[in-house]
């Protein structure tokens, strides 16, 4: 017993392939590890590279090469959203890359204006809506939901979400901070119940009846469009998306995106990986897998995001989205939004 | 000193390892926060207290009803079905608390089949009719009782199990009646083993980060959370995290105390077992009616819903390295287990030979870290040993200018050690109540036979504890295997488990995907589960 117990411990040490010889790239993602693998594979395959992936929290990740520091093997960092690329930056843990073919292909508001991080994919917030209970054309903007008429019909979920963080983030970039306590103070009441589960959730409420209007990536719709599920298919089936703020600032939008870490000891191969995902191939790919918006003009979208139409979207430096999130945080806490 | 006593440095070493997350968590004590903790006190703090504190009582309430009432009808009363039951009772040990959420949402939400059903059936419509919410505090009071009663089951049958007949004897001949027994005999008997289990299921109830999460219940976690990431500020979390473990301190303080006011000990070597109570057949069928209800909730109802869900998914997920995962997540519990179990034996055994202030002070402190937050133990380990890391780079790049990179806080080193740090008290709430059973007085009689420390640990004690330590090692090995945010930060490269795959696609609100790796985790969750039963059952 004891021996096998000592046995099992070592082969619990040495099973992990720490330091081998070959070519290799360490790649910290916060994008789950079934979402961002195969491409990986695919690259790896192509460049005769050995890609190690470990999957977290980007905050924990980022967290966990600050701590690191020089000592860390991370070259490449994956998020998928935009406050934590700006954190990571900020945190001085990144590296710009100049790249002609980052420049050529992503649009000069979705990178970083240093060259630090920059978007691969784009995700819209929406609202989702049952065509039988609400007329489309009464909500046009994001505000219109604090009108009376709205209230106590809307599902969101927490504050503790990123998207939600990310998208009062952008508001208070554009109106100012006055403004968009005033805006959240009201938008409270719009709620049908205290905010739970996740986007997915929100849609199958509306469904049910239990609000009629709900605030959700349309990533997450398309998601439960391509279920296994057939019962999840059935209830995405019966959701119609609304594109707000088309008439001004437009729907809001964060991303999905990448940076290089500072230090990467294999720097030329992360380059390499990063002119890869703007590539046609990986474009479509990772797009494609995850229901979201190329970044890369003239990659087609999905079947299932043409279907939910074209639409205006915001236009804010997403730099400033990072920036100002722990004032959106701030101003959701005193509006009592849990 | 140290020379007479090898043990005592010994404690010192293993002791200040565990130290190492508490302390990061006291040290971020003396940068103040102000501003930060002026808006959490003025918005949400009194809240996630007040959350986190109904959580852990209503959680203890629940599961020492569950587990008290279920362990003494199986002790002591005969009904059908009763030898199974007495490990089914187990199996919801092998559910992490957030998969029976998500299970239950699943199905009892509004969206969910159960209400739609109802709908279809009645004719109602939202509003109409009402429906007990599940992502609710009392939804999640009933989701942890339902997963942590075993804490609770297990202590209190062995308790049950080994009380003296002859107390019964003489109770019944002073004219107690049967049914008085349990008041008046059992329960005050039994007591330092119900606190003990309650206590253990509450500290799990503090510490949960994702049923509440999911449930939009804020609390301490969740609070610790926020703070954090979405604040960014590292120190007030930390800041958050003492005061959280101060919540479990009172705790620990109330469950010591508690069981100071009385010891007892047994002497329970007649190995004649009590003759159980014969009950009529309407009683013995609704007993077991009764006692099936927790492993019905707690178990099979969550594994059905499972089941249809990877139905539905068996031809894409199966395709996966999926022996692998199972195989990563076995090794690694496993050896979690062990290492954690032997170093609880250390800590407690010194106590019982030396039981000054120290050896006191060093069990009360290890037993901490169940209530921090996985996370915040990763981080806590992370903050020294990345340190380490970097000492011993720069003296081997001084003297060969070779950098070995990270050692210790790059490899699975790192999340044994977190396991170790997180589990230790299920661990030493076994081997201590199952030490303080063995009376002092064969100490005495082993040390007057000339028997060292060492030969009495082997073979005096040892042989006594051996369903102690089994339990142990049962109770870590199944937490370590649900255990998630500490394995999400400090695993290696490409080490994924089961958990982290199920949390992966759960937490993206694709739980049909998640129900592959889920029901791994409670498949193998079982194994250990019945080969210790049946162990226990030997003994």
């Amino acid at each position: 017993m004891k021996q096998r117990v000592l046995v099992w411990l070592c082969a619990l040490t040495v099973a992990v392939p720490f330091f081998s010889q070959a070519q290799q790239l360490n790649v910290y993602s916060a994008r789950k590890e079934a979402l961002i693998k195969p491409i990986l594979d695919k690259f790896a395959e192509q460049n005769d590279v050995q890609i190690n992936l470990i999957t977290g929290g980007a905050d924990t990740l980022i967290s966990r090469i600050q701590r690191e520091g020089e000592l860390s093997p991370a070259d490449v960092l994956f998020t998928t959203d935009v406050g934590r690329l700006v954190r990571a930056k900020q945190a001085g843990i990144t590296d710009p890359y100049v790249s002609t073919e980052l420049q050529k292909h992503i649009p000069a508001n979705l990178r970083d204006a240093e060259h630090h991080w920059f978007a691969l994919t784009r995700r819209a917030r929406t609202i989702m809506y049952v065509p039988e209970r609400v007329d489309p054309d009464s909500l046009s903007r994001l505000e219109d939901l604090n009108k009376p008429e709205w209230q106590g019909r809307l599902c969101i979920r927490s504050s503790s979400n990123i998207y939600n963080q990310s998208m009062v983030a952008t508001l208070l970039a554009q109106l100012g901070s006055d403004a968009t306590q005033q805006w959240a103070n009201q938008f409270v009441n719009a709620f049908a119940r205290p905010p739970k589960g996740g986007d997915r959730d929100q849609i199958r409420a509306v469904v049910a009846g239990q609000c009629d209007v709900a605030i959700a990536n349309t990533y997450y719709l398309a998601g439960m469009l391509t279920d296994s599920d057939p019962a999840t298919r059935e209830i995405a089936k019966q959701v119609k998306v609304l594109w707000p703020n088309q008439q001004d600032r437009g729907t809001h939008v964060n991303i999905s995106g990448t940076a290089i870490i500072k230090g990467a000891p294999n720097k030329a191969i992360a380059q390499a990986l990063l002119d890869y995902m703007v590539s046609e191939e990986a474009q479509s790919w990772y797009a494609e897998t995850n229901g979201e918006y190329p970044v890369r003009e003239g990659v087609a979208w999905s079947q299932v995001l043409t279907d939910m139409g074209q639409f205006k979207a915001e236009n804010v430096p997403l730099e400033m989205v990072g920036e100002l999130n722990e004032e959106a945080l701030k101003i959701m806490d005193r509006a009592g939004w849990k | 000193m140290f020379k007479r006593d090898p043990w005592h440095l010994l404690l010192l070493v293993i002791s200040a390892l565990l130290m190492l997350p508490v302390l990061a968590v006291v040290a971020s004590l003396l940068e103040p926060q102000w501003q930060t903790w002026r808006h959490l006190a003025d918005t949400v703090l009194s809240g996630y207290v007040l959350n986190s504190v109904i959580l852990a009582i209503g959680t203890g309430i629940v599961t020492l009803v569950i587990g008290t009432a279920l362990a003494y009808c199986i002790e002591r009363y005969e009904f059908y079905g009763r030898r199974w039951l007495r490990w089914l009772a187990l199996l919801p040990l092998a559910m992490p608390a957030y998969i029976i959420a998500y299970t239950y949402t699943g199905l009892l939400d509004f969206a969910g089949p159960v209400q739609t059903a109802l709908r279809d059936t009645f004719g109602w419509r939202y509003g109409q009719y009402w429906f007990p919410e599940i992502r609710s505090m009392a939804g999640a009071i009933t989701m942890m009782g339902l997963v942590l009663y075993p804490y609770v089951y297990i202590l209190a049958r062995s308790a049950f199990r080994e009380e003296s007949q002859q107390l019964r004897m003489a109770a019944m001949s002073l004219g107690e009646s049967p049914h008085m027994l349990f008041w008046r005999v059992s329960l005050p008997l039994a007591r330092p083993a119900l606190f003990t289990g309650s206590a253990l299921a509450m500290m799990e109830a503090l510490a949960d980060y994702g049923t509440v999460q999911y449930f939009g219940i804020p609390t301490l976690t969740t609070g610790i959370f926020r703070t954090w990431f979405g604040m960014g500020n590292e120190t007030a979390a930390a800041q958050m995290s003492a005061l959280l473990c101060s919540v479990v301190l009172v705790l620990l303080w109330w469950e010591q105390y508690s069981r100071r006011q009385q010891r007892y000990h047994q002497q329970t070597l007649s190995s004649s077992t009590m003759p159980r109570q014969r009950l009529s057949k309407g009683k013995a069928l609704l007993m077991t009616l009764l006692c099936m209800l927790p492993v019905l909730c707690g178990f099979i109802i969550p594994l059905l819903q499972l089941s249809s869900w990877a139905m539905l998914t068996w031809h894409d997920s199966l395709t996966n390295d999926f022996f692998t995962l199972a195989l990563n997540s076995f090794m690694l519990a496993f050896g979690g287990a062990i290492v954690t179990v032997i170093v609880a034996l250390f800590l407690c055994y010194g106590k019982r030979i030396k039981p000054d202030w120290l050896a006191n002070a060093q069990v009360r402190i290890a037993s901490l870290g169940y209530a921090i937050p996985g996370t915040v133990i990763a981080v806590g380990i992370m903050v020294p040993l990345t340190a380490l890391d970097r000492g011993i780079n720069a003296w081997l790049f001084s003297l060969f200018e070779w950098r070995p990179g990270l050692i210790f806080s790059g490899t699975v080193f790192a999340l044994l050690l977190a396991y170790c740090i997180r589990f230790l008290s299920v661990a030493i709430h076994n081997v201590d109540s199952g030490l303080a059973r063995i009376t002092p007085s064969m100490d005495q009689a082993a040390k007057s036979l000339g028997r060292s420390t060492t030969s009495m640990l082997r073979d005096v004690h040892a042989p006594l504890l051996k369903g102690s330590l089994l339990s142990a090692i049962l109770l870590v090995f199944v937490d370590i295997l649900k255990e998630l945010p500490a394995t999400l930060i400090l695993r290696p490269f490409n080490f994924n488990t089961l958990a982290v795959r199920a949390y992966e696609m759960a937490s993206d609100e694709r739980l049909v995907d998640a129900a592959w790796p889920s029901i791994s985790i409670v498949l193998v969750g079982i194994l250990p589960i019945i080969f210790i039963m049946r162990a226990l059952e030997k003994n």
